[in-house]
């Protein structure tokens, strides 16, 4: 079973991505800022990240950095799921080793869309 | 709705469309031409029904567009422009390196989802392409879904199923909330209003044709007739993309399936001596 980190502070987001990727036989694991998230990552690498851009502590575009340079942090598949809906952003996401990207709101269709993409479904 | 609006609608729609409604599926026909109806200022489908029999040109184009099916999305079951990519392309570059032009045909474009596929495709072989001349036309029965196409406009729901994200940010540009596709695509591809059902000899001749997901619509000899026609309109050595639910096995020998890719169809230089017109069948061949 494939394992995802979903990295949000909204408690609601993370229920509703939780439900959906659940209905693909993921693992789910939370998180709710990018430090917490880092701290899941250094006991065990995830197969994919649905990752928020805005959160207190540590922001998704900090984490990202910080993954990308772990032993193996090149591994789990990033989406970035963020109200950051603008060329600039997404093109940064992308330079820092995102590997795809949802602006939200999101739905079912749009998980699953991004996912398939990646090959993860 | 009565059930004699219901069979006057069933019938027209046949006629103008191809369109193949089951007696089951007066829901759809309520759910779509209802709010045409209020939009018109009439109490319901009896309204409607009894405007288009006075003639109701225009309505009655409304009526068909709004039957008409146009869901799609961008790379649409992916596996297509694969064997686009991985198949055809490289096939079609040796096969016409001494013309240098490749001609392809959406023939229900809808709102331009596949053909800007297509057209990214092709913009994405890079310098390969370069020194040919590409046509991609897009035909549609519906001049309204034509008009979303050329705009080349979508919503940010509609950019995030099925387009890789390096590709929004490459090929398109943000319009306010919407996301715009930028005019060189734009470009590649001429829009036409087309319906299947009739005449389309005068589009000229085809290296592939996608044909997908409109068919199923349509009843066994529509369909039929449809794959005679586009047969017609296919280079010897072209493709025929079909939906995922759609084949020719069985309806006819006018293409043979790709040994390899599924979807992908081509024309059958050898037909089966039952199909073809004027022969004798091989069961009348038997029973002789």
């Amino acid at each position: 079973m494939k394992t995802c980190l979903i990295v949000d502070d909204s408690s609601v987001i993370r229920k509703v991505a939780r439900r959906i990727l659940e209905g693909f036989s993921f693992h789910i694991v939370e998180a709710e800022d990018g430090e917490k998230a880092l701290e899941v990552c250094r006991r065990e690498l995830p197969d994919a990240v649905l990752l928020d851009w805005n959160m207190p502590v540590m922001d998704g575009y900090e984490f990202l950095r910080n993954l990308r340079r772990m032993p193996g942090g090149d591994q789990p598949k990033v989406v970035f799921c963020t109200t950051e809906n603008d060329v600039a952003h997404i093109a940064r996401a992308l330079h820092a080793g995102a590997n795809e990207y949802i602006m939200k709101p999101f739905d079912k269709d749009i998980v699953t869309a991004k996912f398939q993409e990646i090959g993860l479904i | 709705m009565t059930p004699v609006d219901f069979e006057y609608l069933r019938k027209l729609l046949k006629e103008r469309s191809g369109l193949d409604l089951a007696t089951d599926k007066q829901y759809l026909v309520e759910s779509r031409l209802t709010p045409l109806a209020r939009k018109a200022g009439l109490a319901g489908i009896g309204g409607l029904v009894q405007k288009m029999k006075n003639g109701a040109a225009a309505l009655t184009v409304d009526v068909v567009e709004a039957m008409t099916t146009n869901e799609t999305f961008f790379f649409r079951d992916k596996t297509p422009f694969d064997h686009l990519r991985e198949t055809v392309i490289p096939a079609l570059l040796q096969a016409r390196a001494a013309r240098r032009s490749l001609r392809i045909w959406c023939a229900a474009g809808s709102t331009g989802q596949e053909p800007y596929s297509i057209a990214m495709c092709l913009r994405e072989c890079g310098s390969t392409l370069t020194g040919w001349r590409t046509e991609i036309i897009a035909t549609d029965l519906s001049n309204e879904v034509l008009e979303k196409s050329r705009a080349g406009l979508y919503s940010q729901f509609e950019v995030q199923r099925g387009l890789p994200i390096q590709l929004l940010i490459k090929y398109f540009k943000q319009v306010g909330e919407l996301w715009q596709i930028n005019p060189d695509i734009r470009a590649m591809i001429q829009h036409r209003q087309l319906n299947l059902l009739q005449d389309f000899s005068h589009l000229g001749t085809f290296d592939m044709i996608f044909c997908r997901n409109v068919l199923i619509y349509f009843d066994q000899e529509t369909k039929i007739g449809v794959f005679t026609r586009l047969a017609k309109q296919m280079e010897a050595d072209g493709f025929l993309a079909l939906g995922a639910a759609e084949t020719v096995v069985g309806l006819t020998d006018a293409f043979k399936p790709h040994p390899d890719k599924r979807g992908l169809y081509q024309p059958n230089r050898v037909r089966a001596p039952s199909l073809v017109p004027g022969m004798p069948s091989t069961k009348a061949a038997v029973r002789a």
